[in-house]
């Protein structure tokens, strides 16, 4: 991802001594596994740049989380005039700053399972969270939330803490979603599957793939990735009869952009086929809109969730204080 | 002059503290003593005191086994690897110690294979544990090893005269030597436990164990709510204070004057003290080398051709290479000045002062500095970033370059401090003749611990965007953040292989002195 942002900033400055009209530029903040060379971000630059006689500059922090707390730092200060990468979950707290703008850009294009709309905040991609397994341990892998819960507390998971991480608040929502007011009495049981908090997505999926648990919380696409670079199916996401809590990906335009015309037209960029079409094998999730392709093969296979979970942006800021005491409490804190 | 340089590094640090909590007060966020924060505040505090008992427990006891066998092959190796855990980043780590400790691990591989049904489970206190003293039990040794090293050889020779048996040596000669390095060894050992993050989170199975650290983080991150970060820090700081002003009580004046010469025992010849040094050198080299041996067999199957010629790769070797050298100046110049500062004053709470400001600074989360020096820098483009890393890495190895210099400053000064002053030796004519020569060896031996931890270093400030600045545990973690753990595991191993020279660098002329580490 580095590379990227070194080459950006070569590319910066090989574009402006030629003679390519580049004197504008738009500037996108994002977090950094969107802009590492094996992300969307590289493939992204050049197939805007390519139309928009302009230059690309991608500033990356460390997730979605970080993004936020950055343009709370800098304020009006900032000098985005894209930011992409918040999840819905963050889309309320994003709102109260009051930096970004309206994108005017029809959401007709877009099409994201839970139903996501917002005339500020515009869906690139989204993926559902799932419990992966690995086939060589498991063999009967569980077949709803409530197996997971109920299910042989030697055949532990690895999850990630929802104070540290977004999939760990995912999961979080997750059960909140199917349980209500009996998710403490859930966790409680899930906690003696539970054979450690990581403090990130990073952390469990390396237990994962080091075999030190059989199920690690993580996406539906996750086995596409093991599948297509790896030419494994050793690793599969298993499907929940309940449904799965999804996670949206969005951006937008800030409204201190110097170019807010150019800012539009990126997010106008991003739901047609031209970003879309790079999402799924760099990012690693489903697109939000049309790809002018069908999907790889491997993204055929994946589970396909029945029923989908997403709590509006206001309702997971209102409470998401109250349900990670509630679930420290429930996961056995003393 | 030595005060004033004392001052001037004390007054640097204290304002490169307060600047970066500063700006942070005028966000919004409440703060209080919650039932939260008082059940953490209790984890913390029990856990660190656990680890930290621990770690000196087997460290002085591995540091007596090996000054009593100046002769035993390989010591020296033993002593110069001692300092390798610490550049390790806490995952690598925390990943090194799962293979050996682990559901799958070793450990329950053999039980195993024995036949029994035991399965034993890392998870939780135990794995805290166990991880803690893996990092710091190599540390304690390695400072009081130091501290039974500065004795005078002539002490050996007369409890053999005495007739001194195993109880009255170890009171008489080695329990005094091992209480001076007790406070340093002590603090620090329990700091690092108390402010573990991501090896507490990994390895405690649950949000039971969470230490203030994790509240911080959660704080400042997720919550933003960055005054309670602020008052959390000042919380940490507090206990640590405590802690370290409750070990002072367990110090011990200086005394001995005299010239040092070889280092020869006479003591430890019977056939128990042999099996009982053997038993626990070899026991905690196991310990130790076992999550060095499972990183290793881990990033040796890892395929290489790709990722050395990745100019990423090359790039990340290049910053931390360039920051690193400049950290560990810093630090160690910090250091001199903090511990010469230290040895002139005859003014307890001065002295007071200068140690805390020798290792406070490991309570302030590198993620607080960064947030408030981010405020200042307005973004940080240019070098700016990168001056920033180069000096929170300088302050997060100033404790331990600190505590390598600051005893033997103090000893070296008490041997030369009169004969230099007769002989009107000052100023930096004094530098030059008397001290470099002597303390060049532990100057360098901080300069290397500080390099290896500044290499480690996850380059905190780019958590809000340092743009192009990557470092090797940087990298280390967006592989692994991208499904790439192969090339994780690779990468963890040069960085390990990296770390060990330079701590073998760090004591490169002691073999000249019987494996004198001074």
């Amino acid at each position: 991802m580095r590379k990227t942002i070194v080459l950006a900033a070569v590319a910066a400055l090989v574009s402006s001594s030629a003679a390519i009209a580049a004197d504008k530029t738009l500037t996108i903040y994002t977090y950094e596994s969107f802009t590492a060379d094996w992300g969307p971000g590289p493939a992204v630059k050049k197939a805007f740049e390519q139309t928009c006689g302009c230059t690309v500059n991608y500033v990356s922090v460390e997730d979605g989380v970080a993004l936020l707390n950055r343009l709370k730092l800098e304020g009006k200060d900032n000098k985005a005039d894209i930011v992409l990468g918040l999840d819905t979950g963050l889309v309320a707290d994003a709102k109260a700053t009051g930096l970004f703008a309206p994108s005017g850009v029809s959401a007709s294009a877009v099409s994201v399972p839970g139903g996501f709309s917002d005339d500020t905040f515009l869906p690139y991609d989204y993926g559902h969270f799932a419990v992966v397994y690995d086939t060589e341990k498991m063999k009967t892998p569980p077949k709803s939330l409530d197996e997971l819960v109920n299910g042989n507390p030697d055949e532990k998971i690895a999850i990630e803490d929802p104070r540290t991480s977004t999939p760990g608040l995912g999961l979080l929502l997750w059960m909140k979603s199917v349980y209500g007011d009996k998710a403490p009495e859930a966790w409680a049981k899930l906690s003696k599957r539970v054979l450690t908090v990581t403090p990130g997505w990073s952390e469990a999926y390396g237990l994962f793939t080091k075999g030190e648990v059989p199920m690690v919380l993580s996406y539906t696409t996750s086995p596409a990735y093991h599948e297509m670079e790896e030419k494994t199916s050793r690793y599969q996401a298993a499907s929940f009869s309940e449904g799965h809590y999804v996670q949206v990906e969005v951006a937008a335009a800030t409204n201190t952009s110097h170019d807010p015309a150019l800012a539009k037209s990126f997010l106008e960029f991003m739901v047609s086929p031209a970003f879309q079409d790079i999402i799924p094998t760099t990012n690693w999730m489903f697109p939000a809109a049309k790809t002018s392709q069908p999907l790889p093969d491997a993204f055929n296979k994946l589970v396909a969730p029945a029923k989908t979970f997403l709590m509006t942006p206001d309702e997971v800021a209102r409470n998401r204080k109250a349900w990670v005491d509630e679930w420290v409490a429930a996961m056995g804190a003393k | 002059m030595a005060q004033a340089g004392g001052g001037l590094a004390l007054a640097f640090i204290a304002g490169f503290i307060a600047l970066a909590l500063a700006p942070l007060l005028r966000f919004g966020g409440e703060f209080s003593i919650d039932r939260q924060v008082l059940s953490t505040l209790r984890f913390t505090l029990y856990q660190a005191s656990l680890s930290t008992l621990i770690s000196l427990v087997f460290g002085a006891a591995l540091a007596l086994s090996l000054a009593r066998r100046p002769n035993l092959p390989g010591r020296i190796w033993i002593i110069r690897l001692m300092a390798a855990p610490m550049g390790l980043p806490a995952l690598a780590g925390a990943f090194g110690v799962l293979a050996v400790w682990g559901r799958q691990g070793w450990v329950n591989d053999i039980l195993g294979a024995s036949g029994t049904d035991l399965q034993f489970n890392v998870y939780g206190l135990s794995g805290i544990l166990i991880a803690h003293s893996f990092f710091n039990i190599p540390l304690a040794a390695r400072l009081f090893y130091a501290s039974l090293e500065r004795l005078p050889s002539q002490y050996w020779l007369m409890a053999a005269h005495l007739g001194l048996g195993r109880v009255s040596l170890l009171r008489f000669v080695e329990w005094p030597a091992l209480r001076r390095a007790l406070p340093g060894a002590g603090g620090l050992v329990f700091m690092l436990c108390a402010t573990s993050f991501t090896l507490v989170l990994t390895l405690g199975g649950g949000p039971a164990a969470t230490t203030l650290e994790v509240a911080i983080y959660q704080a400042l991150k997720f919550d933003f709510e960055p005054v309670r970060a602020v008052f959390l820090v000042g919380l940490q700081m507090l206990l640590a204070g405590a802690v370290l002003a409750f070990l002072k009580l367990f110090g011990a004046a200086e005394e001995e004057k005299n010239e040092s010469g070889l280092l020869r025992r006479f003591d430890g010849q019977s056939a128990l003290a042999r099996t009982w040094d053997f038993l626990v050198i070899a026991g905690l080299i196991a310990f130790c080398g076992a999550p060095f041996a499972a990183i290793a067999t881990s990033g040796l199957v890892a395929s290489y051709p790709h990722l050395v010629t990745d100019p990423l790769f090359w790039r990340a070797l290049a910053t931390s290479f360039m920051l690193g050298p400049i950290a560990a100046v810093t630090a160690v110049i910090l250091a001199y000045g903090l511990a010469i500062a230290h040895y002139g004053s005859a003014s307890r709470v001065w002295k007071g002062a200068l140690e805390a400001a020798g290792s406070l600074i490991l309570l302030t989360p590198p993620v607080v500095l960064a947030t408030g020096w981010f405020l200042w820098l307005k973004g940080g483009s240019g070098y700016g970033p990168y001056v920033l890393v180069a000096l929170i890495n300088a302050l997060m190895s100033l404790p331990f370059a600190f505590h390598v210099l600051q005893p033997a400053i103090r000893t070296h000064f008490e041997r030369t401090g009169r004969l230099s002053e007769s002989l009107g030796i000052k100023g930096f004519e004094r530098l030059r003749i008397v001290d470099f020569a002597i303390l060049k060896r532990p100057l360098t031996t901080a300069f290397f611990f500080a390099l290896s931890l500044s290499l480690g270093d996850l380059g905190a400030v780019a958590l809000f965007g340092g743009d192009n600045l990557v470092t090797l545990p940087w990298l280390i973690y967006a592989r692994l953040g991208s499904y790439r753990t192969s090339d994780a595991a690779a990468l963890t191993l040069l960085l390990t292989l990296i770390c060990m020279i330079f701590a073998v660098l760090g004591t490169r002329d002691s073999g000249t002195r019987e494996g004198s580490i001074r």
